[in-house]
């Protein structure tokens, strides 16, 4: 291991919010908290023998608790956790916007937070105005954002438009110009919420090429994502965070299979009674069932998947009932979706409890997880949807390879080769 | 420049995030490091207001004309609390200039932080440069305004409606300009923390300002009031009363009150150490309650 220099260091930082209405706090409590204070006694709005495991106490709540990391230069860190684990918190902490209330963080070096594009910007201004309002307030020197104004205008793509106000812009030139500003930042430390990740195929991909440039010139990122993938992809290290404590520091991809094996909720099969089961007057959908070959249960990447279902016909009597079969990522990108006719045609239903089946080939799915949503129809319309009625986690196979990393790519399948 | 222990060798920190700061500690060299926003906060202040208007940064010394005139007309030609001998226009605006740029700051001071809310929650920088900003950009138009007082005083002595002639007192207007801004801050910075808190100094603070108006010798010379009198003895502590007075002493030639001076230099060095302490101790948890 090479000694790199420790550039973020959060020692034992924890975070406590009030809980209820901000703001209209009695007078006379605030100046007797005061007097206790003064005193040197504890805080009378403060709950004697809290239990101090517990994230709420009293009217308080602990958003963070005795969270301790390190980052070394030239790390990509990226905070894993689910909603209200803390993670936007710890930024706002490191970003400087509102302090600790326990607890010390130490940084080395420039830092940028980018916890939303185009911060400041003000609607009467130029375009020009505000690339050098923006910048400022993401702590720019004037001189190094007239340094590198050209650019930051060739970037945002709206070269016509930038002396006119930017009240008279769409929100996607907005959007441009306050990238185009955030991607020429130099900072030592750059922090990034997943806000940026929003925004359309082409801007994502302009926002993670440019991180890319920054890890690669050596500087220290922080990122905060649901998206596992995105964490995957760019972080060498996570840190996994939990109800405001932190369950997990290390490698990025110890970190994740663990998030992931915790919180993926595998559902291969769900049966309902017909009075509760999806549906609608005409048809009802009773069971689905993923099915593999493979021995041990597990899905695998070249083992097929057979998803069973029965359905319960109640009063159709034609032909006409379609069904849509969906497969979608966990991220909710759409890998494809299969329609029953055109494999089998429209066939006549039966009435009563039809069973119905189709399989995935194997070597198409990818390694990571997968969610299946059926759809039903009739005379052109969708009579209902069954959403993720099965989500699972499909694992690489051994013949795949010992790759330490996931195929990139939604789906990974085997194509011929000739050679 | 901060160290601390770790590991055994002494390290070097950049930044400490530490809730234990003291008190007392006014990070001046943040500003500094800050001052590009700074001047550019300004810049937006005074360039956004005036976006669209017809008559431009010409408002900015409309305003207190037609304040003054307004003030001369009801006050000075029908109520004839003027001063003898001085053009109405004159002996109001000396008065309107300086508290239209006092009422001015503590009206805007009072909102910058919950104006700026969007930029708080999502950006660190000095909060006190919010403040600061207001103060330079209202400082401008008063900058202005005075100018354009010279002119009309230039004007009356021409015309021969205003005798007096302007000496070594005119190098006193620097300090009382300073008085007046520090005094400005001071309240402005307290009342700024306050309505962060607590929005209701908002509406109070309107009303508060103009009340303030008519407890200082801004529409009548302080020579007007009865004196011993309860009324007098409100407008003598008022520590906008000896800054008001001393502009008009030093720009209508009026006699000037050193004592009182001192005691509104007093008050507004009190204020503005005030204002910055009190800044400083709420600004921490600003993000978190705005």
């Amino acid at each position: 291991m090479s000694q790199r220099d420790t550039v973020i260091r959060v020692e034992e930082v924890s975070k406590r919010y009030r809980l209820g209405v901000i703001g209209r706090s009695l007078i006379t409590e605030e100046v007797s908290a005061a007097f206790a204070r003064l005193r040197g006694k504890p805080d009378p709005r403060f709950p004697v023998g809290h239990d101090p495991a517990s994230q709420r106490v009293g009217q308080y709540f602990w958003a963070l608790q005795g969270v301790n990391f390190e980052v070394a230069q030239g790390d990509i860190l990226g905070l894993v956790g689910r909603n209200g684990a803390g993670k936007s918190t710890i930024l706002k902490l490191l970003s400087r916007i509102s302090l600790p209330t326990k607890g010390r963080i130490k940084l080395k070096g420039r830092l940028s937070s980018l916890l939303e594009v185009g911060t400041g910007f003000h609607p009467e201004l130029t375009g020009m105005e505000n690339i050098f309002l923006n910048g400022a307030i993401l702590g720019m020197r004037k001189a190094e954002i007239a340094a590198r104004l050209d650019e930051i205008i060739a970037f945002s793509g709206i070269e016509h438009h930038i002396n006119t106000p930017i009240k008279r812009y769409s929100s996607g030139m907005k959007v441009r110009l306050g990238f185009a500003v955030a991607a020429h930042l130099d900072p030592d430390i750059l922090i990034v919420d997943e806000v940026l990740a929003v925004g359309d195929a082409e801007f994502q991909r302009k926002c993670l090429g440019s991180m890319r440039k920054v890890a690669d010139s050596g500087r220290t990122i922080l990122l905060v994502s649901h998206n596992v993938n995105a964490v995957h992809n760019l972080c060498n290290r996570a840190v996994w965070l939990d109800k405001g404590t932190m369950r997990m520091e290390g490698g990025t991809h110890e970190v994740i299979r663990a998030y992931l094996e915790k919180y993926s909720v595998q559902t291969s099969e769900q049966q309902w009674e017909p009075e509760h089961a999806p549906g609608c007057d005409e048809v009802r959908l009773l069971s689905v069932k993923a099915i593999t070959e493979c021995t041990d249960g597990n899905f695998v990447t070249d083992e097929a998947i057979r998803l069973e279902m029965e359905v319960l016909n109640q009063s159709i009597t034609d032909d006409d009932l379609g069904i849509n079969f969906r497969v979608s990522t966990h991220n909710d990108a759409v890998v494809f979706v299969s329609s029953m006719e055109r494999s089998i045609g429209r066939r006549v239903w039966e009435p009563g409890i039809n069973k119905i089946s189709v399989t995935i080939p194997a070597n198409l799915l990818n390694e990571g997880g997968y969610r299946f949503t059926l759809s039903f129809r009739r005379a052109d319309k969708v009579l209902f949807q069954a959403p993720d009625v099965v989500t699972l986690e499909v694992q690489r196979s051994v013949a795949d390879g010992e790759a330490y990393r996931r195929w990139p790519g939604v789906v990974h399948p085997l194509l011929q080769w000739v050679r | 420049m901060k160290t601390a222990m770790g590991s055994g060798k002494v390290e070097h920190w950049d930044v400490v995030v530490d809730p234990q700061r003291p008190w007392w500690r006014v990070e001046l060299g943040e500003v500094w490091r800050y001052r590009d926003l700074l001047l550019l906060l300004v810049r937006r202040d005074l360039l956004a207001v005036y976006k669209q208007s017809i008559l431009g940064p010409l408002w900015q010394v409309l305003q207190p004309l037609l304040t003054s005139i307004m003030f001369a007309v009801i006050f000075g030609f029908m109520a004839r609390m003027g001063e003898p001998g001085i053009p109405g226009l004159l002996f109001y605006m000396a008065a309107v200039v300086p508290w239209s740029f006092f009422a001015n700051i503590i009206n805007r001071t009072g909102q910058t932080l919950v104006f700026n809310s969007t930029l708080m929650t999502k950006v660190y920088y000095p909060r006190i440069i919010s403040p600061i900003s207001t103060v330079l950009a209202t400082s401008v138009s008063f900058f202005v305004q005075l100018a354009a007082y010279f002119l009309f005083a230039l004007y009356y002595q021409l015309t021969g409606a205003f005798a007096m002639r302007y000496g070594a007192d005119l190098l006193l207007l620097p300090v009382l300009v300073l008085m007046l801004t520090a005094l400005a801050t001071g309240f402005g910075l307290i009342i700024t923390s306050l309505t962060t808190k607590f929005r209701d100094f908002t509406f109070l603070v309107t009303f508060g300002v103009q009340l303030l108006m008519f407890m200082s010798p801004v529409i009548f010379p302080l020579s007007r009031v009865p004196e011993g009198g309860k009324l007098r003895m409100v407008i003598e502590y008022n520590p906008m009363t000896p800054v008001i007075e001393g502009f008009r002493a030093i720009l209508l030639g009026m006699p000037m009150d050193w004592s009182s001076l001192i005691f509104g230099g007093a008050c507004a060095i009190g204020a503005l150490l005030a204002g910055v302490l009190l800044f400083q101790r709420t600004e921490r948890s600003f993000a978190d309650i705005v």
